[in-house]
């Protein structure tokens, strides 16, 4: 346990480097905050709908979009600049880098995922309950946070760029098929075979319930499919990267 | 006095190629053990192997007591690593580097920052503490490595190639400074390509070609197993046939270097004295007459390239 403890804060002290190193770099400037912002704009101007029916799904691309904009590029630029081989000397285990550098990402995400809120309750928009709204984004962050880590992994590039336009192409598609643009109920049955297989679907469902009382799974399933994909995310990036480190050094 | 590193069998596979193939040594406590090889041979390998960063696909290892395969994290406590290519965040300062590795070896922020300061001093590196690593000359990212490497005040020190593409008076400084931590006990395990590097610092070297290793003693032992690679170099006031001593008993090769001829030889005394005898018969004058040892770089050639010298 006292082992346990101990990696856990190294993967506070890599997640802190992180956030000095990383944060401003331009590809996560660009994809984490330049993109999603224009993204929910276009998403918002000139439609005509009430504002608490865009939200669910402007919070949930906004999450979705920052919480995976860190962790794709940590590991390939760590293997690029060879600090990865440096963090290994120390006394830190694979999945303490990977906790470390998904912990930063899920930073980034939620500071940023938290503005839409604060502007909620700025607009006073009603919604059932804040706490759970808030309990909904840490672990979709923490879920999305994951993602982002496990998709650098494969394959064990030191080319960032490759990193991020391969999590483009699974970011995407994800979004299309997760309740963000179309609401899960209006989908076609394999619409929604489609859509449970995305992350993003259940926070969506979740938002979507808080703002407007229109949840398709329920609140149990959706935090329960959520926390399936966060342990199964973290599970798989863990391991990916441990058999694929050889490659890196 | 105990091992501080001992390695039985290891073997390393990548695909078919054995980069690692069944090697056994010992490193002692407090010792300066060199590693030398040509590029490919296994050495970053083994070093990754011993520093726990990649896995062996035989064989045992064990650092400062410890597995491993079976203890990596106990055996990275007790290390510290110089790797071959400069790896401190470039982003950071040094002052920050120093922090992070301080930290990620759990010590405490006081004691992390009284060593580094130590450090830093030593290491001539405290006025620009400051600075983001990406500004510094390659000298002074060298000597931040090895400040980074003791930072958490190791039992065994990695180093590899510490003093490539250096300046000479970085380069003397980091040899210097691997002189006195192995006087204060620390175990040195150093990889390099200097022969007279290797010659100046070690204890005992290892040579390793192929993936095994053809020889392990003290320079001055693996010297004198080569005997064979020792040379007469001659001058007469005259130019001379090199050809013409090859037909001696004694004599293993002859061959013309500038003015000179170099005649390898197993018994340099018989080979003085046919030289004499020679001069006088043929109303020569010796100019000059050099006994020359085996360098550690002759043994090394040897070793590693025993089809290229042929004797």
């Amino acid at each position: 346990m006292s082992n346990f403890v101990e990696q856990f804060r190294c993967s506070l002290v890599v997640s802190r480097k992180n956030i000095k190193i990383y944060y401003l770099k331009g590809p996560v400037v660009t994809f984490g905050l330049i993109f999603p912002l224009f993204l929910a704009l276009a998403y918002l101007i000139g439609r005509n709908v009430p504002l608490e029916d865009v939200l669910p799904g402007l919070i949930g691309m906004t999450a979705f979009f920052t919480a995976t904009a860190v962790g794709p590029s940590i590991v390939p630029w760590e293997t690029r600049s060879k600090t990865l081989e440096r963090l290994l000397c120390c006394p830190v285990a694979m999945w303490t880098i990977v906790v470390g550098d998904m912990l930063s990402s899920f930073i980034f995400g939620f500071a940023i995922s938290v503005i839409p809120l604060v502007l909620t309750l700025f607009f006073g928009i009603q919604l059932l309950n804040f706490i759970i709204l808030l309990l909904a984004l840490i672990i979709a962050n923490l879920c999305f946070a994951a993602l982002s880590v496990l998709l650098s992994a494969y394959p064990p590039t030191d080319v960032p760029a490759t990193t991020m336009m391969l999590s483009s192409l699974v970011k995407f598609p994800l979004v299309f098929i997760s309740g963000v643009f179309i609401p899960i109920e209006e989908l076609p049955p394999w619409g929604r075979i489609i859509a449970s297989f995305s992350p993003l679907t259940y926070f969506t469902d979740i938002v979507r319930l808080l703002f407007i009382n229109r949840g398709f799974y329920g609140l149990a399933l959706d935090f329960l499919a959520l926390l399936a994909f966060l342990i199964t995310f973290t599970i798989a990036a863990i391991k990916i990267h441990e058999r694929t480190l050889t490659k890196r050094l | 006095m105990g091992y501080a590193i001992e390695v039985r069998d290891l073997t390393k596979l990548y695909g078919n190629f054995t980069a690692v193939n069944r090697i056994s040594f010992e490193v002692k406590e407090g010792e300066i053990f060199g590693f030398l090889g040509p590029n490919g041979a296994g050495k970053t390998t083994t070093i990754r192997i011993l520093t726990t960063l990649i896995k062996p696909d035989g064989g045992k290892a064990f650092v400062a007591g410890y597995d491993v395969l079976k203890n990596p994290i106990e055996v990275k406590k007790r290390i510290g690593v110089v790797p071959e290519v400069s790896n401190a965040y470039v982003d950071l300062t040094v002052w920050e580097n120093l922090m992070l590795i301080g930290k990620l070896y759990g010590l405490p922020v006081k004691k992390i920052k009284e060593n580094a300061t130590e450090l830093l001093k030593e290491f001539g590196l405290y006025d620009v503490r400051d600075k983001l690593v990406k500004f510094l000359s390659k000298g002074m990212k060298q000597r931040l490595l090895l400040c980074m490497a003791l930072v958490n005040d190791p039992e065994v020190l990695f180093l590899d190639e510490p003093t490539s593409g250096l300046d000479v008076e970085s380069a003397r400084l980091l040899r210097e400074k691997i002189v006195q931590y192995n006087g204060e006990g620390k175990t040195v395990f150093l990889s390099t390509h200097n022969m007279e590097e290797a010659n100046q610092l070690c204890h005992r070297i290892a040579i390793i070609n192929h993936g095994k290793i053809a020889a392990i003693d003290t320079p001055e032992n693996l010297r004198a197993q080569s005997m064979d690679l020792q040379y007469i170099e001659v001058a007469f006031n005259k130019t001379v046939e090199a050809g013409i001593f090859s037909e001696n008993p004694n004599v293993v090769k002859a061959v013309p270097a500038g003015n000179k001829v170099r005649i390898y030889t197993p018994d340099p005394s018989a080979v003085i004295c046919f030289l004499v005898e020679y001069a006088k018969k043929n109303d020569l004058r010796i100019i000059s007459l050099n006994t020359m040892m085996p360098s550690l770089e002759d043994v090394f050639l040897k070793l590693t390239k025993r089809k290229e010298v042929v004797l």
